[in-house]
């Protein structure tokens, strides 16, 4: 599955990361790399961007490149 | 001996108070060449000769955003010599991340373990010195907003700067990874030393498929072939793909280290207290109420309370000092043209800009308590949605909300966006947002022609500002704007007590800048106004401004509002004069219809206008170039003349358009 299909609340398991140029290279950088568990906090308002957990800080991304990032769900 | 060190480290890290405290007051800002990204320098307290330079606040050094470019750049290239680096020990593995590239760049390095007072009291413990054994560079833990630790820092930074203390070649990688970074760095030895370019960089980043230093290296195309089997080979044996390799291989080894080096794990109770304070601030239902409740609170106080009242004392201060000086020149019989330069052009032109002066340091002030306090990157992550259609970011929405009070600062706000593109396409949108000064010139006109629909006149002039920013954003994404917008990926920092240090710096640092503008390029363009409103061709005094130099100009330019219904030449003089203030387009047609005062222009503006031709002008006055003080602004922040009057007739020709269409439009109708 893919990190905008997870629940508010439940906690994934990082397996790939797509995208291409600038927003890979970001959402790398920020931490998103294969193995790292992620945990979505919360949905804006409006629906986009969400807030995700990891590494002990918060982080925000849209539903569009959530969608590039491959998870497997992790149970408590 | 003289020292200057490089400051770096992530935003939000506390980079910007742990700069003030270093330097006081002594700061010098400034922009990287040829880009609009902002740079400090400073002069570190007690040390003489010894400065510190602030970089971007940036998370890594990839070659995607202006702001790493320029400071690895810089890092490289002006060999600064040693870098401070200071890292948030709240959250150490991300803000290690940068810290791992840093030490690559083979200059001398020293790590500010920034926050610790918050580790502390939140029973957390790090274990500093291991930390130092294990990175091989000078830890000192400190808390930049308390003061605490910061001397240490200094004079550790000075002597690890002397005694030239290089980092420790930290193998964090391993496998696969390991064998291509050592393979390339043997191919790549000769081209990284002629390009000055730190061996071990360069060929990390040739791993990581950085195109800049690609270019950089001047690689021939056997050398390049080869790199490119080298790293096919890592891909293949990795299953992944270059870049997240090299990513993946830095938060492995940062995980590692922090396994080691953080002896008791947990939650700072700062961070627990974000997550409480954003369960209500980010809530699903209040987080818009409570967002648009800030901003009218801010700008009651502002326009209503501390500004207006400021505003009116130093309008006060400036009309006794007019009288004054006007008195003494009267006195001292100078000649008419020198008296009334002084005091018509010098006097009322610069203090009908200066008196903006409070308005803008109280609205800086409020701003940076948003910034400062994290609060900003909340409303961001609310509104995003709201502007991406347009090709922005959440980012954008406060310094076009700010554009209703007033465009100056507004404009300068849009510096803390996170890119040159969403700050230029902000800075070009904002003068559509109806600022204050606007107001007077719509009381005016609804006042003469719209007496029962006078506020719904008001409000449809507002809303078609809003309008034409998001017909402009869709127009200029798909233009001027293309190609891919920096993409929206933000941490959000937790809340903390805004330093008052940090915030009073900062509204010293507008406001004298302001003040400067205001006596330099404001002060220019006044007195041009002025010649062409008081001379004739023949530069001679003329005692009726229809005799004016600016009456002939607005006679030229009359014609181009005879579309639009409106080809006299008292409104086109009207709306030159309204660049010095947009408010001088109300005392000018005072002026020019020989009224007695303001009250008496209204029923005289029929000589001018018909209804719907009056809707045109007000139309026109929303939407066309902005007054000088925004002028001045938009040069700052746009990195020179050519972009701000590229930005201005593209303003000033979207009003004629849109005034055209509304006048047309209207004709079939009325």
């Amino acid at each position: 599955m893919t990190l905008d299909q997870l629940k508010t609340g439940s906690k994934g398991i990082i397996k790939s990361v797509g995208g291409e140029g600038a927003l890979r290279r970001r959402l790398l950088d920020m931490g998103l790399t294969p193995n790292t568990i992620v945990m979505v906090r919360k949905v804006a308002p409006l629906g986009d961007p969400i807030e995700l957990n990891l590494r002990n800080y918060e982080l925000t991304i849209r539903q569009d490149d959530a969608r590039k990032i491959e998870v497997q769900e992790v149970a408590e | 001996m003289k020292i200057n060190f490089a400051l770096i480290g992530n935003p939000n890290s506390g980079k910007t108070t742990l700069f003030n405290q270093m330097t006081g007051s002594s700061q010098r800002v400034g922009n990287f060449p040829g880009v609009t990204v902002e740079k400090k320098d400073g002069q570190v307290r007690g040390h003489k000769g010894v400065t510190v330079t602030d970089l971007p606040g940036i998370y890594s050094l990839s070659p995607y955003t202006a702001e790493e470019v320029v400071t690895r750049d810089f890092l490289i290239f002006e060999k600064p010599d040693a870098i401070i680096n200071i890292i948030d020990a709240t959250n150490l593995e991300r803000n290690l991340y940068l810290t791992l590239q840093l030490m690559e760049l083979n200059v001398p390095m020293i790590l500010a373990l920034n926050m610790m007072d918050e580790i502390r009291s939140s029973g957390i413990s790090i274990n500093v010195r291991k930390l130092e054994e294990l990175l091989g560079i000078p830890v000192v833990p400190i808390s930049a907003s308390k003061n605490q630790g910061v001397d240490e820092l200094t004079h550790r930074a000075i002597k690890c700067a002397e005694a030239r203390i290089l980092p420790k070649n930290v193998d964090f990688c391993t496998g696969y990874v390991h064998n291509a970074i050592h393979s390339i760095a043997h191919l790549i030895g000769d081209e990284a030393q002629a390009a000055g370019l730190p061996l071990r960089y360069a060929a990390t980043k040739i791993v990581e498929g950085d195109h800049l230093v690609f270019e950089r290296l001047k690689l021939q195309d056997p050398e390049i072939d080869i790199i490119q089997h080298i790293v096919d080979d890592m891909e293949s044996h990795l299953n992944t793909d270059r870049e997240a390799a090299m990513a993946d291989m830095r938060y492995c080894y940062i995980e590692s280290l922090c396994k080691e080096c953080i002896t008791k794990a947990g939650d700072s109770k700062e961070h627990l207290r974000s997550l409480r304070i954003d369960s209500v601030m980010t809530h699903k239902y209040f987080a818009i109420p409570i967002f648009l409740g800030i901003m009218f609170i801010i700008f009651w106080l502002t326009f209503n309370v501390f500004g207006a009242a400021l505003s009116d004392l130093l309008s006060a201060g400036i009309d006794r000092l007019t009288a004054a000086a006007d008195e003494a020149l009267s006195g001292a019989n100078v000649s008419p043209a020198l008296h009334s330069l002084i005091i018509n052009g010098v006097f009322a032109g610069v203090g009908s800009v200066l008196s903006f002066l409070p308005i803008i340091v109280v609205l800086f002030f409020f701003l940076s308590i948003l910034e400062d306090s994290g609060y900003m990157a909340r409303v961001a992550f609310v509104m995003d949605k709201l502007l991406r259609k347009i090709g922005l970011s959440g980012r954008s929405f406060v310094p076009m909300l700010i554009g209703f009070g007033c465009s100056v600062p507004a404009i300068l706000a849009s510096r803390t966006l996170a890119s040159d593109r969403d700050r230029k396409m902000t800075i070009v949108l904002t003068p559509f947002m109806s600022c204050s000064a606007k107001l007077p010139i719509y009381a005016l006109f609804t006042a003469a022609f719209f007496t029962e629909h006078q506020s719904l006149v008001m409000i449809g002039l507002y809303v078609m500002g809003m309008v034409v920013a998001v017909l402009s954003g869709l127009l200029l994404k798909n233009t001027v704007f293309e190609g891919k917008p920096i993409p929206f990926v933000m941490e959000l920092p937790s809340y903390r007590m805004p330093a008052a240090k940090s915030v009073l710096l900062r509204m010293w640092e507008r406001a004298m800048d302001f003040i400067k503008r205001a006596f330099t390029v404001i002060f220019v363009m006044t007195i041009i106004i002025w010649v062409l409103q008081s001379f004739d061709f023949g530069l001679n005094m003329v005692p009726d401004a229809g005799d004016s130099m600016l009456a002939s100009i607005g006679k030229l330019i009359a014609p181009i509002f005879a579309p639009m219904g409106f080809a006299d030449w008292r409104a086109a003089t009207a709306l030159v004069t309204g660049l010095t203030a947009k408010e001088a387009v109300v005392s000018t047609f005072a002026i020019l219809l020989g009224a007695e005062d303001i009250g008496a222009a209204a029923p005289l503006l029929s000589q001018i206008f018909t209804p719907l031709s009056a809707f045109a002008f007000l139309t026109f006055t929303l939407l066309y170039m902005p007054c000088v003080a925004a002028m001045a602004a938009m040069k700052r922040e746009m990195g020179g003349w050519r972009n701000a009057a590229l930005a201005m007739a593209y303003q000033t020709a979207t009003a004629w358009v849109i005034a055209f269409i509304v006048y047309r439009i209207g004709l079939l109708f009325f």
